[in-house]
């Protein structure tokens, strides 16, 4: 139980209608998206509606020395959001205005609570996108997405959520507001704190504004599916069309498993023999897509597909893509727990890594699909498991550690968009070293010296 | 075992759903109040506790349970396909073994007692009327706004109580010429008593098509803000009620021109009676011809194409959600539109979002009821147009009190009502 001033003191910030305290409502603070996870109830859920209430809760957090864990829409897949037992959940929720958007700067200024599709609904009408498209993009929260650098579909050739962000204002754990960087292109001024705090997944600062950049929206799209008997082929393919100087928006890859899984749920007429299938889409102006569509399946033929198919209107774009949306969720009604990680390797290691992790799921005797972003080798491989079934879930844990050591030592690393949080922290040795992760330690501990900010999350304290 | 009778029945549901979230995009109750409880991950999580033991059936969690308007957006939007219709039916059916009915549901839904009301209320009539409503002149709708305040705030438009009810009326078989087909007509309460205009165009469009309409005087209430609300016992009475009263009479077909009704006949009286084998077996067989009056004009029997006269109005269609969601209902209602001469129909932004109505959920949550109202009256502002048709009394009912407390002129009809006026126009020539 929190101690009776702490929530009068919060009540007396936010006001009694932003301060949940029965249990009801804590319960449902408890958790994120994450599978297979330990829950714990916090001790109250605030939801500020201005910069000056964020402050000030975190300073009567640091004034009792009590966890404040930031949350947006809690869809991180790494446990990012799940607070410690009588904690305090700042739900970021309330602050959900766009304040701008500077059509002659192409940059937008939102508040973190803003869904990223509201942002790029609010910018389509200039024709203007903002591209970072996590499969999330209806439900995520800006402030959610900026700290955990979300990537998504189009990495490839749009690049991640920290490609987009200018500037920040910024809720440190001393209750300071700081802003750092700003609407021009070039900016050197002082150490880069925007790029510090974007991808920081909460335990530095309460991000409270964002300034990103915006692109004009391409004018027009194409989408091609290319089978294959063979995973080295679709490797070799990949390999090809960048070799060729063609940049896909999207560029992702399916494996049997999860071709067979998905086509049996919802029948989008993917070949149920073949070993791998990529789907791959160009972007850009009209005449240059009907070229690079044409380069594309001629290159895939002589990259020996199976059979290559480009889809002739909307109709049957969605189809192709209902496939690639539908992997998760297929896969997810398989068995009752999902665990979905993020190993990312070089993109010529692609084939490597999809046939270690077949090698890694027989040996466990677990049933491993694989997907992904072929074309920024950011992998999805999601174990189709029971946590009730213990025996089972131990060697999910070890076949999760073999993955995490195939894809480091292939140049990879631990996570490709999902984030660190509780679920990688033990892991970083691996990629980092000692001393790696005891320069995380101290740059913590210079920021958020307490430790109140989202305790618990990438770097454990000593 | 069905949804009424046991948490059990949806542990399966339950175990589908990952926490992904993705019922946030949709869910109306959640855009207005931000809060993880409001849509189906939270209320999902809570039920998994309570199984789990970490929470217990208190008054507060009966309470969580009553935020959802049952529109069915997140099981559309769930990628596991996660039934959270079901779920939220047994969660609140378990509150009331454990907890009782919600107080103001009590007052205003326990099922059976609210026809002996309203039927007070038809005898008293204005008198009744005059106490506690305000009439508010308008040119199409006889309605009303409450006079005080009884806990559902003064600001919702009422329509006023028909000066006779829909079944009073008429015959219980009322004949034609050389009759196709016989149909019985389930009127439900809001036809029968506040919008009789409704239940007339019914019986008018349906006489037009050479069918004999049968309106059966046992018929009562469809029971469903009684089994929404976790009250199966009444529920459950009030389904045997009807199928009684429809099996003395007989028809080759049901049709119903409300949601609640159409969704009672085709699947909550056979989930409610799975225990009793001869009512069950009733009950099945009246679902497999029961239509929503749309979907019988389209499918069953196509309505008469010629004799339709010309209406002008500019026309935009809201989807009650258990006729669009509920009953894969929104293409039959647009084509009866677009073959009516002169009517022009404009889309509004998002034509399948709650209205907020949801029976008793504006009773409960008057304030969150009209914030999700005011966002559908500011869709419908965007259309220009001047009437808004739908397919179900109490959407209309919600419709309305939005276009009026905003100040826009807008005719709320049901789309039968159109058709019915076409038939006539038809006619006048
Ligand atoms: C089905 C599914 C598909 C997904 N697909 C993708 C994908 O394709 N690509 C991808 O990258 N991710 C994906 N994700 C992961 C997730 O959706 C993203 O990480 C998303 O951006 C998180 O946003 P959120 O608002 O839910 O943040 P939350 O989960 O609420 O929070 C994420 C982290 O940010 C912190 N935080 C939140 N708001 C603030 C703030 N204002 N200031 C400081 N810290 C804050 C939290 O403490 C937490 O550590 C997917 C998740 C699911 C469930
Ligand atoms: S969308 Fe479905 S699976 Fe996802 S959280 Fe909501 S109910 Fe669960
Ligand atoms: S049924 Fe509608 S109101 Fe209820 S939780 Fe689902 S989306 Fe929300
Ligand atoms: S009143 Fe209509 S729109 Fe509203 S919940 Fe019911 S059926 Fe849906």
């Amino acid at each position: 139980m929190l101690a009776r001033e702490v929530i009068e003191d919060l009540i007396k910030v936010l006001g009694k209608e932003n301060v949940l305290t029965e249990q009801e409502d804590l319960l449902t603070y408890a958790y994120d998206a994450t599978a297979a996870m330990k829950h714990h109830k916090p001790g109250v859920v605030v939801s500020p509606l201005n910069v000056e209430q964020v402050a000030e809760v975190v300073k009567i957090a640091n004034r009792y020395k009590i966890p404040v864990y930031p949350r947006g829409s809690g869809t991180n897949l790494s446990g990012g959001t799940i607070p410690s037992e009588d904690s305090i959940v700042l739900s970021m929720l309330n602050l959900n205005k766009i304040l701008e958007v500077d059509h002659d700067n192409l940059t937008a200024t939102v508040q973190p609570g803003v869904i990223i599709q509201d942002l790029n609904n609010a910018v389509q009408q200039f024709g203007l996108i903002y591209p970072p498209d996590p499969g999330t993009v209806t439900t995520a929260t800006m402030g959610g997405s900026v700290s955990e650098c979300s990537g998504g579909l189009r990495g490839l050739k749009y690049g991640v959520t920290k490609h987009y962000i200018m500037g920040l204002q910024v809720v440190l754990a001393n209750g300071e507001v700081i802003r750092w960087g700003g609407k021009t292109v070039k900016n050197v001024t002082g150490y880069d704190l925007v790029a510090l705090f974007t991808g920081a997944e909460g335990t530095l600062g309460i991000i409270t504004e964002i300034l990103v950049k915006l692109i004009p929206a391409p004018e027009a799209r194409k989408s091609i599916m290319a089978v294959f008997d063979d995973v080295d082929k679709a490797g070799k393919a990949i390999a090809s069309i960048i070799r060729n100087k063609i940049i896909p928006a999207t560029l992702e890859i399916m494996d049997k498993v999860t071709i067979q899984t998905v086509e049996h749920f919802v029948h989008a007429g993917l070949p149920l023999n073949a070993e791998a299938v990529l789907l791959i889409e160009v972007d850009g102006y009209k005449e240059v897509v009907e070229r690079e569509a044409v380069l594309v399946e001629q290159i895939l033929k002589e990259e020996q597909a199976a059979d290559v198919k480009i889809a002739k209107d909307d109709k049957e774009r969605d189809l192709l893509w209902l496939a690639r949306r539908s992997a998760l969720p297929a896969l997810a009604q398989k068995r009752p727990t999902t665990v979905l990680e993020d190993a990312t390797v070089p993109r010529s290691k692609i084939p490597d890594m999809i046939k270690a992790i077949r090698k890694i799921a027989d040996k466990h005797k677990l049933n491993i699909a694989t997907f992904g972003h072929a074309g920024d080798g950011n992998l999805h491989p999601t174990i189709l498991t029971d946590e009730r079934d213990l025996d089972e879930m131990k060697r999910v844990h070890l076949a999760v550690d073999e993955i995490f050591q195939t894809a480091i030592s292939l140049g990879g690393t631990l996570s490709g968009e999902h984030g660190i949080g509780v679920a990688k922290m033990k892991y970083l040795d691996w990629e980092f070293g000692e001393a790696g992760v005891a320069l995380l330690r101290s740059m913590k501990e210079a920021l958020d010296p307490n430790y109140v900010l989202n305790p618990g999350k990438i770097v454990r304290r000593d | 075992m069905s949804v009424y009778n046991s948490l059990d029945s949806i542990t399966e549901e339950l175990h589908k759903c990952m926490k992904c979230g993705n019922c946030m995009a949709v869910c109306p109750i959640y855009k207005e109040t931000r809060q993880e409880v409001a849509v189906a991950r939270g209320k999902i999580s809570l039920v998994e506790f309570l199984l789990s033991g970490e929470a217990e059936m208190t008054q507060g969690l009966a309470e969580r349970f009553s935020l959802c308007t049952t529109c069915m957006a997140c099981n559309n939007n769930c990628p596991c396909g996660v039934r959270f219709d079901k779920i939220i039916l047994a969660a609140r059916a378990e509150a009331v073994r454990k907890k009782g009915l919600h107080p103001v549901k009590k007052i205003a839904f326990t099922a059976l007692k609210m026809q002996r009301m309203f039927d007070f209320g038809m005898k008293t009539g204005s008198m009744f009327q005059g106490v506690a409503l305000k009439h508010v002149p308008h040119k199409s709708d006889r309605i009303a706004r409450m006079r005080f305040d009884i806990g559902i705030g003064t600001d919702k438009v009422f329509p006023m109580l028909a000066s006779k009810t829909l079944r009073s009326e008429f015959p219980e078989v009322v004949k034609v010429e050389k009759p196709k087909m016989r149909v019985a007509f389930f009127t439900g309460c809001m036809i029968n008593y506040f919008y009789t205009d409704i239940g007339k165009a019914v019986v008018e469009v349906l006489k037009e098509n050479d069918i004999e309409v049968v309106i059966p005087k046992g018929q009562g209430c469809c029971g469903i803000p009684a089994s929404v609300n976790g009250d199966v016992a009444s529920a459950s009475a009030l389904a045997k009620r009807n199928l009684r009263a429809f099996e003395k009479l007989g028809a080759d077909a049901l049709v119903v021109a409300c949601s609640s009704g159409g969704t009672a006949w085709k699947h909550v009286f056979g989930e409610l009676l799975d225990n009793d084998p001869q009512f069950k077996a009733l009950a099945d067989k009246w679902a497999g011809k029961s239509y929503d009056i749309s979907e019988f004009l389209i499918h069953k029997v196509p309505f008469k194409k010629e004799g339709l006269g010309r209406v002008n109005r500019k026309v935009t269609y809201h989807d009650p959600c258990h006729l669009n969601r509920g009953q894969g209902i929104n293409k039959e209602p647009r084509e009866i539109l677009k073959s009516i001469p002169g009517v022009e129909l404009i889309e509004m932004k998002e034509p399948g979002r709650c209205c907020g109505m949801a029976g008793s959920f504006s009773l409960v949550h008057p304030d969150l009821s009209v914030q999700i109202s005011d966002r559908k009256t500011a869709d419908i502002e965007l259309t220009h147009t001047d009437t808004v048709a739908t397919g179900c009394p109490a959407c209309r009912l919600q419709l309305k009190s939005g276009v009026e407390n905003a100040g826009i002129n807008e005719e709320v009809v049901h789309t039968v009502q159109i058709l019915a006026e076409s038939y006539r126009a038809g006619k006048k020539k």
